[in-house]
């Protein structure tokens, strides 16, 4: 039996209330973008409810210490395929088990979550690390991504507290949708690109006149930070993946 | 201030003060609470990582590299012919400011060479602090050297505006560093690191009876070693970093592999190699003394006062202490589980967990994170394979070998080249 659901997250929770509902035996989920038609095997598809999502994720929270959830929450934002059918057996495992049943660092739902939600809080940490802000003739502070996970939900309180009052946007390039702190909010925006700006080239085009000092003072002081008789260049490309380059000022030509 | 003034001195005062190897950010604690620039990440942010590998998260610079003293490893001695700077306090102020707006930085390592005596250099480099947190509404982290020598009152005022503060020991030993920088002495370090200590359990005894007290160093402080520049053991290297781990609250003591940059004889030649190897065994020895339990004397003493090159130091400490092995994962106490090759902190956390629903197996082991193939041979756990013989410390120690690939192998400074 296969439920197939709309990818989001109250349609995850819904799906596990459909279950409970129905007790179907073994079932795997899948969203509705990758869902393949089988055979021999029934499917059903899961209709979005808010007020039976509420209920599940209430439930949750009284099994689940704020660490849990937020690795729940952090497993959904990877948008891998086979996370979501994780959470959905992890939720029902956590459901028909004493509290404290997550812990169980045996059970191969437990463990891939720990996993995914271990990508995903390391694609948001790299993003507070690597995101370089460009100051546009507007004022703004501005830069374009394109995170391997979804995490910029994640990372919006990080850059309000520390960016409090400096206007900036960070547009995700590849979901199309981006963050603007207005300094009082983070708004969620889209915007129509004029040609030429991509995930693969993802500069402002127009700047404000000091932009190249400091951006050139960075690439010296980069430059300069090195000692050349250390070099040892797996070691960077370990901690800095060729992916992210494109992000960093310092990795730019002059 | 004109480009390329500026260019050259970023260069030069960045490039003297490299050397540093401090690079933390975490344990600030500031808030943005005055809707000003910056907030601090508890564990800190690595924002990029040089070409040698090495984490760069702090503005790194000297406030000027003139230097009344004569350090025979410095480069900004005052015998040595390099370029000359100093930044005037806006100056670094204004960097500051926009190289973090840009978040291409977590905050400001200020140092400096010593011109005119130590209290007119400290003066400078507080003042720059209290520019930003006062006028500019600056949050984010500021590592600042303490200057030996300089006043009690100057060290105490900066202590209100850093977060961190360290003093380099240079030396691992005394008579080390009397070989090279005869004018210096540990004690100079020692006096201000023991200052600094002090205010901080005074602000930390005020904060439980008066509520508002402000932020004192709330990083703490650290120090550095030189490595490989006097001739030094790794016991004695250890020793001191314990001894002041334990004396001084120290939050980090960081070893440095001496990179030769003079010609004296009483120094290693330009052009060797730095001991980067060494400095790893270091490293992982000091990890072992803080975070695995792990007390110096069992990795280092009068029996084994170097550490292996070609293993980590706890495969040596179990290959040396057989007795406590094969350990059995579902039963030992986490303390024990914590001293297997192979384990890590975050794996033993998971098997003690995770073993309170059932005996593990080693499949579960894997997938929770253990290196399998180094810890085998130090655990038993539900479904271990039954073994007729016990094997020795020697022998386990070939059988890792054999199949691990060191990176350090083409580097190995044993390996004699013929022709």
């Amino acid at each position: 039996m296969t439920y197939i659901f709309d990818g989001s997250l109250p349609g995850l929770l819904t799906a596990v209330f459909e279950w409970f509902e129905r007790k179907p035996g073994t079932v795997s989920l899948k969203s509705i973008e990758t869902f393949q038609p089988e055979a021999f095997s029934e499917s059903f598809t899961v209709v979005t409810n808010s007020d039976k999502a509420d209920r599940v994720w209430k439930g949750l929270q009284g099994k689940l210490k704020k660490d849990w959830l937020r690795k729940f929450y952090c497993a959904y934002l990877s948008e891998i395929p086979e996370a979501f059918d994780h959470l959905f057996q992890f939720t029902i495992y956590v459901f028909q088990s004493e509290k404290g049943a997550e812990n169980n660092y045996g059970n191969a739902h437990v463990i891939a979550l720990a996993k995914y939600a271990k990508s995903v809080e390391r694609e948001k940490h790299r993003m507070e690390a690597f995101i370089r802000f460009q100051h546009t003739a507007d004022g703004i502070f501005y830069t374009g991504v394109d995170p391997d996970f979804n995490v910029l939900p994640l990372i919006s309180n990080h850059f309000k507290n520390r960016y409090a009052d400096q206007q900036w946007i960070i547009y995700d390039l590849k979901r199309k949708y981006g963050l603007h702190y207005n300094l009082f909010t983070v708004e969620e925006i889209t915007i129509d690109f004029a040609v030429g700006v991509n995930n693969k080239n993802p500069e402002a085009i127009l700047l404000n006149e000091k932009e190249e000092l400091y951006s050139v003072l960075w690439k010296d002081y980069f430059k300069s930070a090195n000692i050349v008789a250390r070099k040892n260049t797996k070691l960077h490309i370990r901690h800095v993946p060729k992916r992210y380059w494109k992000y960093l000022t310092e990795k730019q030509l002059s | 201030m004109s480009f390329d003034r500026i260019r050259e001195k970023l260069n030069i005062l960045a490039d003297a003060a490299k050397y540093d190897v401090s690079c933390s950010s975490s344990g600030g604690t500031r808030k943005n609470d005055n809707k000003g620039l910056g907030d601090s990440h508890s564990s800190g942010i690595c924002h990029t990582y040089t070409e040698d590998g090495r984490c760069v998260s702090l503005l790194k610079i000297l406030l000027t590299n003139h230097c009344i003293y004569d350090c025979l490893f410095c480069v900004s001695r005052k015998s040595n012919d390099v370029k000359r700077a100093a930044f005037t306090v806006d100056e670094v102020v204004e960097l500051t400011m926009n190289f973090y707006r840009r978040n291409y930085i977590e905050g400001l390592f200020l140092s400096s060479g010593i011109f005119k005596n130590a209290d007119f250099t400290m003066e400078r480099l507080l003042l720059v602090c209290k520019k930003l947190r006062l006028e500019q509404k600056y949050n984010g982290y500021i590592h600042l050297k303490t200057i030996p020598g300089a006043s009690d009152e100057l060290i105490k005022e900066a202590g209100l505006y850093a977060d961190r503060m360290s003093i380099n020991l240079e030396m691992p030993t005394e008579a080390g560093l009397k070989l090279l920088a005869p004018e210096k002495s540990h004690q100079d370090v020692i006096k201000p690191l023991a200052f600094v200590q002090q205010n901080i359990t005074q602000f930390a005894a005020d904060k439980k009876l008066i509520k508002h007290v402000p932020k004192f160093v709330p990083a703490g402080q650290s120090t550095q070693m030189v490595i490989g520049a006097t001739p030094e053991s790794d016991k004695d290297i250890m020793y001191t970093a314990n001894a002041f781990y334990k004396n001084f609250s120290l939050k980090r003591v960081y070893y440095s592999g001496y990179v030769p940059i003079s010609n004296d004889s009483r120094m290693p030649v330009l052009g060797t190699q730095p001991p980067l190897l060494r400095e790893n065994r270091l490293y992982q020895t000091d990890w072992l003394m803080r975070f695995y339990g792990f007390k110096v004397q069992e990795i280092l003493n009068d029996a084994n006062p170097n550490l292996d090159v070609d293993i980590d130091p706890k495969l040596s400490w179990a290959i040396r202490n057989m007795q406590h092995f094969p350990v059995d994962i579902n039963k030992a106490d986490y303390k024990m589980i914590l001293r297997i090759p192979g384990i890590g902190v975050m794996s033993a956390q998971k098997i003690v967990q995770a073993r309170k629903f059932g005996k593990l197996r080693i499949d579960q082991l894997k997938k929770i994170g253990v290196a399998y193939n180094r810890a085998k041979h130090f655990i038993t756990c539900a479904d271990s394979p039954y073994q007729l013989r016990d094997y020795q410390g020697t022998q386990i120690k070939a059988f890792i070998l054999a199949e691990s690939q060191s990176k350090y192998l083409k580097t190995d400074s044993n390996q004699l080249i013929l022709f």
